[in-house]
């Protein structure tokens, strides 16, 4: 959809363009650059001729070794000889297994319940929005073992509202894979929404005022037009959220306990394991990371690019 | 000491802008009280104690060791106690790991084994106390848990520690030896997790220490039970071989040993070693 804009953005001036373009056409560059054609490599060869500016090389090449270098040392110091062993015991597959369905199930939640949140906040007004933002972005900035034992008070047998789902309904919530998949939506949905509503900002609201005043409902207009708009948005949303589920600690274990095959997810796998094994911790952190790694890898070019 | 009196002294003056009075009075009693006058004379009452000992202790140690600590920084002006309490295991994981730490109090002989395998001890560990299992239950104890074989009825909710940490493998080893089945809804992290979930009344039972019972205060009920005679579990303690203070960090385990220190233990509910 930014092809016939290619040339503009080479010659035309570029400081009135809109902003949301930036994203769209860094993404296609890229891909460009692989495939050669267009008019993409020109701007290529004149940045190329350039240089990259050191004051933003350096920094970033650090970053990057930053980030890699403990995932490296779990590398190095991995028992890869006793490595086979260790993964073959069914409760690994079973913590990895329950992992991928309650992140997967968490992101589910988030997504139905999360975009239309997004859209409440990017599209409506209403008194207190700032103060209503602030609060969803909450779960990130709460230690996650604050958010479990904040779950447990408001879902907990005892709880808030739990004590009232336990009288009328007999639902306890807490040890229950139910409980995982909630704890993990609580703290994954504001990466979500967060992604969404940027995107929302960022997307031309002219598009959807034209679909209403052609006669689509507002819903419609979501549905058809702006829903498909921000897809790259959300599916980033998605992943994120997705990845902060997997890797969920502090508040699974804490509302939902630890019992293996029911609420031991992978990264409480670890943290027990590590306990008296580090060895078999190193081994279950390699497979939660080369699971992850496959999927992102995975979903990065299916959705991400693909756009 | 000389912290918690400045602590003091400064919620004092911040309550009192109203209150000259009792300000000046309070500033009288704490400097005419050992703090101020003490920092002044440290270096000659005890030239050799000085400066900061970092103790990793077990998390069940966390309420006498932290009286423990305000008594020996009372004893020994200048010196400054600071703990870091954990699972047992996290602990002695964190010291091979290279933790800055001098002093290491653990739940169990076998997480100090790790220590010492390490080479990381200065000396052997010695048992100063020894910590029984004891059930905790809710309130009024509405289950009705009278025994160990009670927990394993259905329907009622019970955590235990997991079996890599202490408490869980003391109460794995009390369920063994009553050859008793006992499916628990989550093997919790540590002794404090089991317990925080009967405290907060998501599990109607918990396999914790005696001591855990008794710093719970009313929030649960304690039913003590016979098969804990089975696994009593020995504290040992340890000077670190990379302690910064070594002087200081004997003095505070001497402490900890004493009469005084046994005295403060006891009345946390642990037993003598």
């Amino acid at each position: 959809m930014t092809s016939p804009d290619e040339p503009g953005a080479a010659t035309g001036p570029r400081t009135d363009r809109p902003r949301r373009r930036r994203a769209g056409t860094g993404v296609r560059t890229g891909a460009d650059s692989g495939t050669g054609g267009g008019t993409a490599p020109r701007r290529i060869r004149a940045a190329g001729r350039r240089g990259v500016p050191l004051p933003l090389l350096l920094p970033g090449v650090l970053a990057l070794a930053f980030l890699l270098l403990p995932l490296l040392a779990l590398l190095v110091r991995a028992p890869w000889r006793s490595l086979p062993h260790q993964l073959t015991s069914t409760e690994v597959w079973q913590a990895l297994q329950l992992s991928l369905v309650s992140a997967t199930l968490a992101t589910a939640v988030s997504l139905v319940l999360g975009v239309p949140l997004a859209w409440l906040l990017a599209r409506t007004d209403f008194p207190g929005r700032g103060l209503v933002r602030a609060l969803v972005t909450l779960p990130l900035v709460l230690p996650p073992v604050v958010g479990g034992v904040a779950l447990l008070l408001a879902l907990g047998r005892n709880g808030v509202i739990g004590k009232w789902l336990d009288a009328w309904f007999g639902i306890t919530l807490p040890f229950t894979t139910t409980a995982v998949v909630l704890a993990e939506a609580f703290v994954a949905m504001p990466f979500l929404v967060i992604s969404v509503e940027g995107t929302l900002r960022a997307a031309d609201p002219r598009f959807e005022e034209a679909a209403t005043t052609l006669g689509a409902s507002r819903f419609t207009a979501f549905r058809r037009v702006t829903l498909p708009l921000i897809a790259p948005g959300v599916a980033a949303g998605a992943v994120l959220a997705w990845a902060r589920a997997l890797g969920e600690f502090g508040a699974t274990i804490t509302f939902a306990g630890n019992f293996p095959g029911r609420t031991q997810t992978m990264p409480l796998a670890v943290y027990l394991a590590l306990q008296n094994d580090p060895e078999a911790a190193i081994s279950l952190s390699l497979v939660l990371l080369a699971v992850s790694i496959a999927v992102l890898a995975g979903l990065r070019d299916r959705w991400l690019t693909g756009v | 000491m000389t912290p918690s009196v400045r602590r003091t002294r400064r919620m004092l003056e911040l309550a009192g802008a109203g209150a000259a009075a009792l300000l000046t009075l309070s500033a009288c009693s704490s400097s005419s009280g050992s703090s101020d006058t003490a920092s002044g004379t440290s270096g000659s009452a005890s030239p050799e104690l000085s400066g900061t000992v970092t103790v990793f202790a077990a998390a069940s140690l966390q309420e006498s060791f932290t009286a423990l600590g305000k008594e020996f920084e009372q004893q020994h002006p200048g010196t400054k106690v600071t703990f870091s309490f954990g699972g047992s295991d996290t602990l002695a994981a964190s010291i091979t790991g290279g933790a800055p730490a001098d002093v290491f109090a653990a739940a169990s002989p076998r997480t100090m084994a790790t220590v010492t395998n390490a080479k990381d001890t200065a000396g052997a560990p010695v048992t100063f106390v020894r910590n029984q299992l004891e059930i905790a239950t809710l309130p009024g104890n509405p289950g009705k848990v009278a025994s160990l074989k009670d927990l394993t009825e259905p329907g009622l909710k019970v955590v235990l520690c997991d079996r890599t940490v202490p408490c869980g493998a003391a109460a794995q080893k009390a369920l063994d030896a009553s050859h008793l089945k006992l499916t628990p809804v989550s093997y919790e992290q540590d002794v404090k997790a089991a317990l925080n979930k009967v405290e907060l009344k998501e599990a109607d039972a918990a396999v914790v220490y005696k001591t855990d019972v008794h710093a719970a205060g009313d929030k649960v009920e304690g039913v003590e039970f016979p098969e804990s005679a089975e696994a009593v579990n020995d504290y040992p303690i340890a000077l670190l071989k990379n302690a910064g203070h070594a002087e200081t960090a004997k003095a505070f385990i001497a402490l900890v040993r004493s009469a005084e220190g046994q005295r403060v233990l006891g009345q946390a509910g642990f037993l003598k070693p």
